[in-house]
């Protein structure tokens, strides 16, 4: 009895023997056991030309990855994007039902769209909802009055800010634009910092994970760059293939696209009755 | 580690400290820039001192969409009220339609509220609406977490008929003093001054501030690099 209360380790502090253990074990052939991550990691900053907004790709249910590349910034006018973090159905909602509000908007006033009506009709709707819909974005976007960059949270209180980051990663991306983040970043070192605060994310948050989606947005032009950055890759593929069970009849092993099949009319008739 | 992350999903709240007072002639606002979401600082930099006219402004504390939203509710009101009426609308009338929406939406709201402004029938004026919506006209007042530590500083410091200059600097060391005590409130320090000759915003930036009792010097920090005329990039 004496001998197990002796090995119990008397001081504080973490204690390194599971790790020795663990490299023995991975020396003598031991797969190391993976990560389960649930959250988001999105992000936006003002550079001299515009905004850059940044998301990850992962989108969860409880412990299991549901969407391993799905899409976080969201269109709501060709120039203003929305980056969404929380409940998935309520951040597409939300900026879906924007982004047609400002179309209709935009046909009513014919004026290019602005972000903050964008804002204002984020937050009063968020806001009567008193934070049931759990929607967390990032909205950025240029208009005539010059780049903007907004943070807007489920209770309906919004942020202007040159640099915003939210969702579970926010902080370890934070911690990346509050070191090097500056005033008057070109567009290539402002869409460097995006990549890098949103690997931040990706990498030490039992957050994020997947790939990195930037969106640059300047006067007249917006690039959506979707996967610009791929940092985890599928590693092992199996060499076997797939195959079929002996008893299964094959029929054909030739895969045709159904587009071809499919003929389409350039600027047919309009329906009649 | 997991109540951080359920705090990320705290409604996002001003800790603050808010202050409004009178001088001879005119009034000073000012605040600090903290809003917290639990234990994270969701923006170090906000403005908590808000425009509802051109002559009179509101210092937000509590919940910052009440208090977003109540303001916004109010300036609309309050520029109806300006066409109606033909002239510039009044601090009074402004402090009552804050009291009303805020009085009659006690239930819902959480937010403490000083409005400060200058019209030329009273002068300069100072009104605290704190929660549940009561309206108090008042020499000073103080508001915000941060206020519990500046009762009785003020009690001993506080004059009648101060200059500008004296006002803004008791406003400057008051704030700061808060932000020393006060884990909730921090940052920069805004302040606002309203007067017959219009409206003054001034910035004091953390490092500007006094220091405090058992307070370091900051040593090797990120803002020294700053100061700089051309701010050079950092090199990982």
């Amino acid at each position: 009895m004496s001998r197990f209360e002796e090995s119990a380790p008397a001081r504080g502090g973490f204690s390194f023997d599971l790790c020795k253990r663990n490299e023995m074990l991975v020396q003598k052939g031991l797969k190391p056991s993976s990560y389960l991550k649930t959250g988001t990691t999105i992000v936006g900053l003002v550079f001299q030309d515009g905004v850059i907004l940044g998301a990850d790709t992962r989108a969860t249910e409880g412990p299991i990855v549901a969407d391993k590349n799905c899409e976080k910034i969201h269109y709501m006018a060709p120039n203003i994007y929305c980056c969404g973090a929380g409940t998935a159905a309520d951040t597409e909602a939300v900026t879906d039902m924007v982004s047609s509000q400002l179309k209709l908007h935009r046909f009513h006033t014919g004026r290019e769209s602005r972000v903050v009506t964008a804002l204002t009709l984020l937050k009063s709707h968020l806001f009567s909802y008193q934070g049931h819909v759990s929607a967390a974005l990032v909205l950025g976007g240029v208009d005539v009055t010059g780049p903007h960059l907004h943070t807007i949270y489920p209770h309906g209180s919004t942020d202007t800010l040159p640099f915003a980051t939210m969702g579970s990663g926010s902080l370890a991306a934070m911690a990346i634009f509050e070191s090097k983040y500056r005033e008057g970043l070109t567009r290539d070192e402002g869409v460097k910092l995006v990549a890098e605060a949103i690997c931040s994310g990706i990498f030490n948050d039992l957050g994020s994970g997947s790939n990195v989606d930037v969106c640059v947005i300047t006067k007249g032009k917006r690039e959506y760059l979707r996967n610009y950055m791929l940092p985890n890759p599928r590693t092992y593929v199996s060499e076997k293939g797939y195959s079929f069970s002996k008893k299964t009849e094959v029929l054909l092993t030739k895969i045709t696209p159904l587009r071809e099949l499919v003929e389409v009319i350039e600027g047919g008739d309009a329906m009649e009755e | 580690m997991d109540s951080i992350y359920n705090d990320l999903n705290a409604p996002h709240s001003m800790g603050t400290t808010i202050i409004g007072v009178t001088y001879d002639g005119g009034v000073v606002l000012g605040a600090d820039s903290r809003t917290s979401t639990g234990m994270y600082v969701a923006n170090r930099a906000s403005d908590k001192i808000t425009q509802l006219t051109d002559n009179v402004y509101i210092c937000r504390s509590g919940s910052a969409a009440d208090s977003q939203v109540l303001s916004d509710y109010v300036r609309y009101y309050l520029h109806q009220h300006t066409i109606q009426l033909g002239q510039p609308a009044t601090v009074k009338v402004a402090a009552n339609l804050v009291r009303m929406v805020s009085y009659n939406n006690k239930n819902m709201l959480q937010t403490g509220l000083i409005v400060g402004g200058w019209d030329k029938h009273e002068g300069g004026k100072i009104y605290g609406i704190p929660l549940g919506g009561t309206l108090l006209e008042q020499p000073f007042t103080i508001g915000g977490s941060g206020s519990s530590y500046l009762y009785g500083f003020f009690d001993q410091v506080w004059k009648e008929g101060m200059t500008q200059d004296e006002a803004e600097k008791l406003v400057v060391k008051a704030v700061s003093l808060a932000i020393a005590r006060d884990g909730a409130s921090g940052g920069v320090v805004r302040t606002v001054t309203i007067n017959k000759d219009g409206v003054s915003r001034k910035f004091f930036p953390g490092n500007t501030l006094p220091l405090w009792h058992e307070e370091l010097e900051a040593k090797d920090s990120l803002l020294d690099g700053l100061s700089a005329a051309s701010p050079e990039p950092m090199v990982s």
